[in-house]
């Protein structure tokens, strides 16, 4: 089979007989192979661990996001009981931005998950052939002559040998990921402990300005409507609160009567630009 | 022959089958080729689907070796275009 499938087979089997290559001697090949082969497991232990230690750090950086949600969330109401509209504003975008940053973690975190599962799979298969292999050693030791178990030691190296080289090629996949998961996620770090949310969206890749732009503005009516709902229940909240001392100080409700009226006027000016 | 999926196990694909295999393999790699990313995803599926279902898994202690072997499921068409390169665990 040519194609891609050719060009796979090539690579593998490549490494496979550079493995074997190591050792002429069938003793020795025996000996090699298995100690490394004991060793490949090692690396692959690690590997799995390299990627729980990813998917772990991600999801610290999740709950730090969530925390800044809740925080950005509590500055807009602020700001709205201020008066303070476009304050309100920004801090409602750089939610919507830390928002949509959490979905992609929460996609990668489950990317991370998939990888682990596919690792610790492979590793099972290998720690099978390599056991497998230990096995027949001793009886091609025990039963044939040089000649005879150079040929079965090479057959029974290759199946292990062809196991680890997938394995390696599995445990570079998830390398890479994790490499560009991490190199994203300690930019947004550094972002967000500079408390510009609004340049996370830079980081997406292969995004031009305009894009960008289009995304902000496809979020703009979300930042619009939620600055809407806010104001509605702040000013509740407001009315609520004017209406106790209403009952014994009259003048003081209707000075508070004019805020939401304002608000209404603003957001409903925003609608029509 | 014997057929493994990257990542995921050999298979033990009936010879008559090779054909078949064959074809859904070309559809794909017509589709690499000729930079056409509509409909690749699904063509490899069919693809492995084909070995998962019309081959017989080979046991995980057993030592054979694969005839061919395909890349993992998660192949991106961008992948699919490039050698597969890396280190891995044995070192070039």
């Amino acid at each position: 089979m040519a194609g891609l499938t050719g060009r796979m087979s090539t690579v593998v089997k490549a490494k496979v007989s550079k493995l074997l290559d190591r050792a002429e001697d069938p003793a020795e090949t025996l000996d090699y192979s298995y100690q490394k082969q004991v060793e490949q497991l090692q690396n692959v232990k690690k590997g799995i661990a390299d990627v729980v230690t990813a998917k772990k750090r991600l999801q610290m950086q999740e709950s730090s996001l969530q925390q800044s949600v809740v925080k950005l969330d509590t500055q807009a109401r602020q700001a709205v009981s201020a008066g303070q509209e476009d304050l309100a504003r920004t801090a409602l975008e750089r939610k919507n931005v830390a928002q949509t940053e959490l979905q992609s973690l929460d996609g990668q975190v489950t990317e991370l998950e998939d990888q682990q599962q596919k690792l610790t799979d492979s590793e099972q298969k290998l720690r099978a052939k390599i056991e497998s292999f230990r096995t027949k050693k001793e009886v091609i030791k025990a039963q044939y002559s040089a000649a005879e178990a150079q040929v079965r030691i090479s057959e029974a190296a290759t199946g292990v040998g062809e196991q680890m080289a997938d394995v390696g090629l599995a445990m570079q996949r998830a390398v890479d990921k994790t490499e560009n998961m991490k190199a994203r996620a300690d930019a947004v770090s550094e972002l967000e402990a500079a408390g510009t949310f609004d340049d996370i969206t830079a980081l997406g890749s292969g995004e031009d300005d305009i894009d960008r732009q289009l995304k902000q503005l496809s979020n703009q009516p979300a930042v619009d409507s939620e600055l809407a709902k806010l104001k509605g229940e702040v000013g509740a909240g407001d009315g609520a609160a004017a209406q106790i001392p209403a009952q014994s100080e009259s003048p003081g409700a209707g000075a508070a009567e004019p805020a939401p009226e304002d608000a209404h006027q603003a957001s409903s000016g925003d609608g029509q630009t | 022959m014997i057929v493994r999926i990257s990542g995921e196990d050999q298979y033990e694909v009936p010879d008559s089958d090779a054909g078949q295999l064959n074809e859904l393999e070309q559809g794909v790699a017509a589709r690499v080729e000729g930079g056409r990313e509509d409909g690749f995803a699904d063509a490899y599926a069919a693809l492995l689907e084909f070995v998962r279902t019309h081959g017989e898994r080979v046991d995980d202690d057993d030592l054979a070796t694969s005839d061919v072997i395909l890349p993992p499921s998660d192949l991106t068409f961008e992948e699919a275009g490039r050698e597969f390169t890396g280190e891995g665990l044995i070192p070039d």
